[in-house]
């Protein structure tokens, strides 16, 4: 009996419910724009993982539909109304998470699962470096969960599964359309097996990572980062550290038992598990499973080149075309399978529609066997594209791209881990000089090249399995449920690799895509867009409200050891000077030690010194000390800042570890001072002693967020102004952070979050001294001051 | 008996001519058969018994009582004098002031004055320190008077301290130092290096506020000043003699003493400076070689400090007190006495060499803006009669123009060269839109009421002072200058004088006429 496999697809899915996992994802989104678009009569429940602080409700109506994609449907339907109203209509979003068991369902969201026709499961990890156990979670578990649930809710929706043709494993050769359980390579591996032992070892690493010596590491690493930022931001930092580590090893682990049973690394691995643990587990839930090899930009829908997220191939060829990787591992002649993100929706779609009953049972869509790429020509293609098309550097020169001589794994590796330990070497070095400004910045860009090194390597390490990997992958049931087709389902839903022109795809599509979304300089010429400048206009805005600055090394170059010198000097004759200098730089390394260690503990050992030091003569003193020394030393720029945020309107606000009196002479620059405070006795002399807790690090943002809670000020349209990683928590809690000559640390962190950097100079010209003290007094005066 | 000043032709065997470049100095050739260089007179003798000639002053007064008449127990007693911006170089010890202030105490405590206060009159000046003024007054007057309180400072921004005089009848606000006005007798000590100082410029200036200055130190004021050497074609000076004639209606007896010193001004080893270029010997050619090499490889902060501690020998050529009027006629007659040179007919350029100082950068930095308000504002002013370049000339001056500021004594320099400059270099907009914010700016009345800045708005008055130049040249030139800083004043950069040449042929046409203004020593040219 001959049976009419020809569908019309839109009818035969035309008032059907279809549940959608993974929508947030590339092929999820593709899925549901082309759901909507090419089969008017089906309605949509997404299941998504509710975020940090967005309901799945939000990330369906941010991260889906306010994407790109849905432009051509917008302009279809007439604007941003009427899709509107469609998608309020049609589309639905529930919350759920396929790690957990049961889907984290709630029973409404599960009444509304049950309802569905056809359950489409797209949710994956598919990072190649996922750690194993949220790979295990993700990908193994995932679709048995789906089904499970499925089973529990007594339906027996068609439960289409997205998969990877790389399940087959490393294997030379042809790799069919059938479970790797059912074919001849089957090691026997239990499912249920991995599942346990990743979850062991995601507790036992935990465990390790908590060992005292470990803590203590991450600690010291963390300090190592963030210098004395206070308690709660090393804390936090040492927190991570830790969690990264955790996460890190689980990755090794992932990639190491992968590569001990043949897979290219964890992803594919568990996802052959999980088809496996799918079929075994899915009770009378028909499924069906559709295998894509590579997947990349759309050919033609929804519109050529369209594509979400940065994905496998894509950070390789922009590495190249920056000339950062100069070759990359792979055979010539070998076949690297790509196929586009619509061919792929496509055929899930024409599976779905075919039904349980007739779609096959595995349908593997990949171009290796019927119209292979090969990895030479897609190489020439690339090199002539960017020849053509040149990026350019930050000089606005272009930037030639070198030929690939295609050379073995090794040696690239070789060569990328002897460049990054040059680097981390000389970071390592810069880091530990006392470095400000412009040459902390060397640091922080030395710190970008390590980390585009790294992911060069890592590029390598993962996709380079890719590139060598010679399976030939079987599109039978593809081909045959093509030849089934419908003229006019051809059309719509095209899911035939032969037809694809790769150097066409690859020149005019895909690679202008990929430039296009990498967000990468392709004129010549220097920038004219000054960040800096539009960052500080930002800062200068009305709207901002209050301004705080650090004052050493901020607004002046000079600390509370430098003060203190030229007051203690001021008034000693010239022998008892030299004896003091000479103390004071014996005693300098101790100083410098302490105030590294922690900051306020180094202020309050200082302090002492003014122990027993009338206030009065300190503070006739200091008027003298703003021009001899803190003028003298100040940043004009600054200054000026300062004042700039008066004339905008804002408050300004002077935090600084240093005594009142001896900034009380810039009262008139700041509407408030913040210093530290020492305690006077009743004749009238210093007692030494700090009352509070001086201002540094941590507790700057505490002064900081309880003015602005007292003024009725808003943190985020605050401002503030700091050099030193101990800033960090105060310039975290505010809007506008602004680093000014900040030392190698906080020049890196500044970078990396793109804060504003100021580099503040002395008034060039400056007079400069070479110790800090005060200048000799007539002997008349020195005597008149003693008997003060 | 000295020669008097007189301009050279240059022809083909006229040696290269001297000129100053910031804390350095260099040789250039002047285009032969078209230029020619101003020297100034020769120092006039000096007086050769000061304090005699001090205490005769004081007992035969011009218009006036003597000064001992004018005294008597149980007033109050001021004196002011002028401040650091007078005489450059600093003079040696003793200092004309000094000498000249403890005469008048001596005088005063014959006759049993008790209530004396010495107040430096500096305007919007930044303060002395106590070392220069111990150098002004000498230490017995210092210590004598500084620790009781009584030899302070002027203080514009006091607002308890000012004292309203009244109004000109152009509406000009006349406003001094409420001590100075309060007093019996007002004594003014002065130093009379130029024909602008002195007179009642003194005391309308010296000791007011921003509120009487910005009427005559303004735009308008200096382009209607032509020059403000010449104080009956000075608008700037007319401005000042009406206040002064509020000052003799409402204001204190004014007693005023004005002296005159000699242009000798430079010590060993750079006596050379003051020479003619081909009366140089052997000892000053191997002298100016000597300095120049040797100042090449100096630091240049190195360098302002030695040039800054340089002590000139100007001695005193007159002495005069008395009624304010009747005496600065004789000064200004004595002053002419010594710097007029005849020049005849203008020039199509003008050539000058900045030296390292200016009245505002006494052991300071000379900055770009006073830079150009040296070169526009004073040497081009240095003219009676007409400007010595023709309208629509070009000047060239030769200075290294750093973008180095003194953070201390200039910080409003910074912010106006920073902020101001960087938006506009025409005068008029800059007075329309910056002057009143900076001149109110409380940041600034800050640090010149207690550090040693000058005041907000004085780098406006150092840009006035020379628009009446840049309203009347086609261009300025800055050789040697850094690039930079020189765009910024709005001038033209060029690394050598023959560019410059180049660079002026397009604004005053082939073969221009060349005219170098030879200082030192300072003079003032009178061009028929």
């Amino acid at each position: 009996m001959v049976i009419d496999t020809t569908v019309v697809i839109a009818e035969s899915l035309a008032g059907k419910r279809i549940a959608i996992t993974g929508a947030t994802g590339f092929v999820g989104t593709a899925l549901v724009e082309r759901l909507l678009r090419s089969v008017p009569g089906c309605e949509l429940v997404l299941l998504i993982r509710a975020g940090k602080r967005m309901t799945a409700a939000d990330r369906l109506r941010r991260e889906i539909l306010k994407n790109d994609a849905f432009d051509r449907l917008r302009e279809e339907l007439g604007g941003a109304v009427a899709f509107d109203e469609m998608a309020t209509r049609r589309v639905r979003a529930i919350e759920g998470d396929v790690s957990n068991d049961g889907l984290g369902l709630t029973e409404e969201d599960r009444a509304i699962l049950a309802t569905c026709d056809i359950v489409i499961h797209s949710a994956a990890a598919v990072a190649f470096d996922s750690p194993l156990d949220r790979a295990v979670e993700i990908n193994l578990m995932g679709p048995t969960r789906v089904a499970q649930t499925l089973q529990s809710l007594g339906s027996t929706a068609h439960l289409v599964a997205v998969s990877t043709c790389y399940v087959a494993g490393n294997r030379r050769g042809r790799a069919p359309e059938e479970l790797v359980s059912e074919g001849p390579f089957d090691l026997g591996i239990s499912w249920k097996a991995e599942v346990a032992a990743s979850r062991r070892l995601r507790s036992d690493v935990e465990a390790q990572s908590r060992e005292p010596e470990r803590l203590l590491k991450f600690r010291s690493d963390a300090r190592r980062e963030l210098g004395a930022a206070g308690g709660p931001a090393l804390g936090g930092k040492t927190e991570q550290l830790r969690i990264r580590w955790v996460d890190d090893q689980l990755v090794l682990a992932g990639r190491a038992r992968a590569a001990a049973v043949g897979w290219p690394d964890a992803y594919a691995f568990t996802k052959a598990l999980g088809e496996q643990a799918l079929m075994e587990s899915r009770g009378n839930v028909p499924v069906s499973i559709v295998r894509p090899s590579i997947i990349e930009s759309a050919v033609a829908e929804p519109r050529p080149g369209w594509i979400r997220g940065f994905r496998m191939a894509e950070p390789v060829i922009i590495s190249y075309a920056r000339a950062l990787l100069k070759e990359f591992p792979g055979i010539p002649e070998g076949t690297i399978d790509v196929v586009p993100v619509d061919m792929v929706v496509a055929t899930i779609i024409a599976v779905a529609a075919l039904g349980p009953e007739r779609a096959p049972r595995i349908t593997q869509i990949a171009s290796g066997s019927v119209n292979p790429m090969k990895y030479g020509t897609l190489q020439d293609n690339v090199r002539e594209f960017f020849t053509k098309n040149p990026l350019y550097d930050n000089e606005g020169q272009p930037i030639i791209v070198p030929e690939w001589s295609f050379p073995g794994r090794g040696r690239v590796q070789g060569q990328l881990v002897r460049a990054k330990n040059v680097v981390t070497r000389t970071e390592r070095v810069l880091q530990s000089l006392p470095l400000r400004g412009q040459q902390a910045l060397w640091s922080a860009r030395l710190e970008e090249r390590r980390i585009e090194i790294e992911r060069a390597l890592e590029y390598v390490e993962l996709y380079g399995l890719y590139t060598e990997c010679e399976a030939i992958y079987d599109v039978t049931n593809l081909l045959r449920m093509w030849d089934d087709l419908d003229e006019e389902d051809r059309r719509t839903f095209c899911f035939d690799p032969r037809q694809m022109d790769w150097e066409h795809y690859v020149h005019n599509i895909h690679l202008p895509s990929v430039v296009s979304h990498a967000r990468v300089k392709t004129t010549p010429g220097r920038s004219k867009i000054d960040r800096s400048a539009r960052l500080r206009k930002g800062v200068l805005a009305p709207e901002r409200q209050v301004a705080a600055f650090d004052l050493e090394n901020t607004l002046i170059a000079s600390n509370v050891v430098e003060s203190f010198s030229w007051l203690a000097t001021r008034r000693l004759p010239a022998g008892d000077r030299a004896r003091f200098v000479l103390r004071q730089l014996a005693e300098a390394p101790t100083l410098l030690r302490l105030d590294r260690a922690d900051r306020s503990d180094f202020l309050r050992y200082f302090y002492r010194r003014y122990e027993d030091a009338p206030l009065d003569v300190l503070a006739k003193d200091a008027q003298e000390l703003l021009s001899r020394l803190i003028i003298t030393k100040s940043f004009p720029a600054g200054i000026r800042r300062v004042r700039e945020h008066r004339a905008a309107g804002h408050r300004t606000i002077l935090i600084t570890g240093a005594l009142s009196f001896v900034v009380e002479p810039l009262r008139p620059l700041f509407d408030e001072i913040v210093a530290s405070n020492m305690t006077v006795r009743a004749d009238g002399t210093l007692s030494g002693e700090l009352m509070g807790v001086p201002p540094t690090g941590e507790t700057r943002a505490q002064v900081l967020s309880d003015y602005c809670a007292a003024n009725g000020f808003s943190m985020e349209q605050a401002v503030a102004y700091a050099d030193s990683s101990s800033d960090l928590p105060l310039l975290e809690a505010v809007g506008f952070p602004v680093a000014v000559n900040p030392e190698t640390r906080l020049a890196t962190i500044a970078r990396k979050r793109g804060w504003l950097v100021e580099d503040w100079k002395k008034a060039p010209g400056a007079p400069r001294a070479l110790l800090p003290i005060g200048p000799l007094l007539s002997e008349r005066e020195r005597r008149a001051g003693a008997l003060q | 008996m000295p020669r008097p000043g007189f301009v050279l032709e240059v022809d083909r065997s006229t040696p290269p001519t001297l000129f100053w470049r910031g804390e350095n100095f260099s040789l250039e050739k002047l285009p032969a058969g078209r230029s020619r260089v101003i020297y100034a007179p020769e120092p006039l003798p000096a007086i050769k018994d000061v304090d005699a000639a001090i205490r005769h002053a004081l007992a035969n007064p011009i218009d006036s009582d003597p000064l001992k008449a004018l005294m008597f127990s149980g007033m109050k007693l001021t004196i002011a004098f002028d401040d650091i911006s007078l005489p450059l170089p600093k003079m040696r010890r003793p200092d004309i002031r000094q000498r000249v202030i403890e005469a008048v105490l001596d005088t005063a405590a014959e006759v049993g004055v008790d209530d004396v206060h010495i107040i430096a009159a500096l305007a919007l000046h930044r303060r002395m320190t106590e070392d220069e003024l111990r150098h002004a007054l000498g230490d017995r007057v210092y210590d004598a008077f500084a620790p009781r309180g009584q030899l302070y400072q002027h203080d514009a921004e006091d607002p308890n301290g000012m004292t309203s005089l009244g109004q000109t009848p152009h509406g000009e606000d006349v406003e001094i130092n409420k001590r100075a006005a309060e007093s019996d007798l007002l004594v003014y000590v002065n130093i009379n290096m130029v024909a602008m100082d002195g007179g009642w410029k003194s005391t309308a200036t010296g000791l007011s506020s921003y509120r009487s200055l910005r009427h005559h130190h303004n735009v308008n004021t200096m382009r209607q000043s032509r020059s403000f050497m010449d104080q009956h074609r000075s608008e700037l000076h007319h401005s000042n003699w009406r206040m002064g004639k509020v000052l003799k209606e409402s204001g204190p007896r004014i007693f005023q003493i004005e002296t005159t010193i000699n242009t000798d001004t430079f010590p060993a080893p750079f006596e050379f400076l003051s020479k003619r270029e081909w009366e140089w010997g052997a000892k000053e050619r191997a002298t100016y070689l000597a300095t120049t090499k040797a100042l090449n490889r100096t630091p240049v902060k190195l360098a302002r400090k030695i040039f800054h501690s340089i002590e000139s020998p100007h001695q005193m050529t007159s002495i005069q007190c008395g009624e304010v009027e009747a005496v600065h006629k004789i000064t200004t007659e004595n002053v002419w006495k010594q710097q007029l040179v005849e020049v005849k007919g203008q020039t199509d350029i003008l050539t000058m060499g900045i030296p390292f100082i200016s009245p505002y950068n006494v052991h300071s930095i000379m900055n770009p803006i006073l830079v150009a308000c040296m070169g526009l504002g004073y040497y081009f002013n240095m003219y009676k009669g007409k400007p010595l370049v023709r309208e629509g000339g070009v000047v060239i001056m030769t200075h290294p123009t750093y973008p180095d500021f003194h953070p201390v004594h200039h910080p409003s320099y910074i912010d106006f060269f920073e902020q101001v400059l960087a938006d506009t270099t025409d005068p008029a907009v800059i007075e329309a839109k910056y002057e009143k914010q900076f001149a109110e700016d409380e940041w600034y009345k800050h640090l010149y009421r207690t550090g040693y800045a000058y005041h907000g708005v004085h780098p406006f008055y150092m840009w006035y002072w020379a628009s009446h130049a840049m309203a009347h040249l086609g261009r300025t030139i800055v050789v040697g200058g850094d690039p930079r800083a020189v765009r910024r004043l709005g001038f033209t950069p060029a690394s050598t004088m023959s560019d410059a040449f180049e660079i002026a042929q397009d604004v005053v046409g082939p073969s221009p006429t060349v005219t170098h203004l030879h200082t030192p020593p300072l003079m003032v040219a009178d061009v028929s």
